[in-house]
């Protein structure tokens, strides 16, 4: 076990989940690598919704791998940045869009 | 911005290069040569010979971040007209050789390029010049290139890392893409890449930093999708190639600390099924001054073909080329990453 939570050599490992349960994992990778592909959205576009979601989940792997593939794929750094304010403003919004609740219960219980 | 040459740069010799290739190689990266016997695929040896890559001078108008020629306006090596007189009765004599690829440098700075591609016409060959574009609208001397290529149909093969300018530029010099797109549209003006005009432009993507091309059909799809809404610019297919950790490149991931992590991506995406159709299974590269190589990168780092009889374009021997064993090195690992990577663009 590391000292420290994080490790960025263990994205490289990820395909080694299967070690402890394969079935499982040789379905979530499949599946991963098909929702991927060029479709209805292209991988590129794919590429920069994985980048803001990488962000809005916080998950430094995902961050390091999302932020070279939409690179890699011809993204420009205002282009990643404004799909990270995106993710940004949905988070924020969506810890404000509860302040109607609190201004509800407010109202609610104030004479 | 200089040559690595005009800076005295270590890296413009090939033995200081192949030293950096050989520092973490059988230890961190395994040997190329390992990799291909785990395949069965060592030696490589070559298929027919078919195409003959010229390097007509290293002198160029434009001084690219990722040059593998370490190309500039203060190369002064240029082919000479008896060099290509050899080039000329190689072909002559030889008819299996059925295409000629001629690159730089910008080609067209050699004073003999058009007498050249006149002779190779002479022979009846494919003719596919590697025009760098800006060439065209560098002096007034070059504006009427399109008219001449159209003139003996030759295959134009031009880089644009990217359909937007920052990224074109940071890669080959502040302003390349503007002056790039005026002469796409110039080459269009003629037929070039038009449909039904058998007028060839194919263009070259190379990244503009230390990662692998993305899927080149992909990206093909996209440029020309791009280049026709914003600059009405049609042309024909795409080529993806993988930056070869030599010369300026290498400089730049030495520099940017990317190196060892570039190698491990290149070592990572060994595909074996790319192997079977690299570029110098069925090119021979010419220099210069007429010394032959298995491959253009070969010649930059000074590894000449293994057959010491043909190892000049004046002795030229297709039989024993045909038999050689390919030089290989730790920059292979650029041609069989991924999808693979030739002067074609991927292989598989």
């Amino acid at each position: 076990m590391a000292d420290n939570y994080y490790d960025p050599k263990d994205l490289k490992n990820f395909p080694g989940i299967g070690d402890f349960q394969k079935e499982l994992a040789d379905k979530f990778f499949s599946w991963y690598t098909e929702v991927f592909k060029d479709s209805a959205l292209t991988a590129k576009e794919k590429s920069l919704v994985a980048l803001a979601v990488a962000h809005a989940v916080q998950c430094p792997y995902c961050i390091d791998a999302y932020s070279s593939d939409a690179f890699e794929k011809g993204w420009s750094e205002a282009q990643m940045m404004e799909a990270v304010h995106v993710a940004a403003s949905i988070k924020g919004g969506a810890a404000l869009v509860h302040g109607v609740q609190m201004m509800n219960k407010v109202r609610e219980i104030s004479m | 911005m200089k040559s690595l040459l005009a800076m005295q740069h270590t890296l413009a010799s090939a033995p200081a290069q192949l030293a950096v290739l050989a520092g973490a190689a059988g230890e961190r990266f395994p040997f190329f040569t390992e990799k291909l016997k785990e395949q069965a695929k060592f030696p490589l040896k070559p298929a027919n010979l078919a195409v003959l890559q010229v390097n007509i001078g290293k002198m160029c108008n434009q001084v690219c971040k990722h040059c593998h020629v370490d190309a500039g306006p203060d190369r002064k090596e240029i082919m000479t007209r008896e060099t290509m007189t050899a080039c000329l009765d190689a072909l002559r004599n030889n008819p299996g050789i059925t295409t000629v690829d001629l690159t730089g440098g910008a080609p067209e700075l050699n004073p003999d390029f058009r007498w050249f591609v006149a002779g190779i016409k002479q022979l009846d060959r494919h003719v596919i010049v590697r025009c760098n574009l800006t060439i065209i609208l560098s002096n007034k001397r070059f504006y009427d290139l399109p008219k001449f290529y159209k003139s003996y149909n030759i295959e134009v093969v031009s880089s644009l890392p990217s359909f937007t300018a920052d990224r074109t530029d940071r890669q080959r010099g502040d302003g390349v893409f503007k002056d790039s797109i005026a002469a796409l549209q110039m080459l269009n003006e003629e037929g070039y890449g038009m449909p039904g005009t058998g007028l060839i432009l194919n263009l070259v993507y190379n990244p503009a930093g230390a990662f692998l091309p993305p899927n080149q059909q992909s990206l093909e799809k996209e440029y020309k999708v791009e280049l026709k809404r914003l600059y009405d610019i049609s042309f024909n297919q795409l080529y993806a190639i993988t930056n070869m950790p030599i010369s300026r490149y290498l400089d730049y991931l030495l520099a940017s600390g990317n190196y060892e992590k570039y190698m491990e991506k290149l070592v990572d995406a060994f595909n074996p099924a790319a192997v079977d159709s690299v570029m110098c299974r069925n090119t021979i590269s010419v220099g210069w001054d007429g010394h032959l190589y298995d491959c253009d990168f070969n010649q930059m780092l000074d590894l000449k073909v293994s057959c010491g009889n043909s190892a000049h374009i004046s002795r030229l021997d297709v039989r024993e080329l045909e038999k050689r064993d390919i030089m290989l090195n730790q920059h292979c690992y650029g041609c069989t990453a991924g999808a693979g990577s030739s002067c074609g663009g991927a292989v598989t």
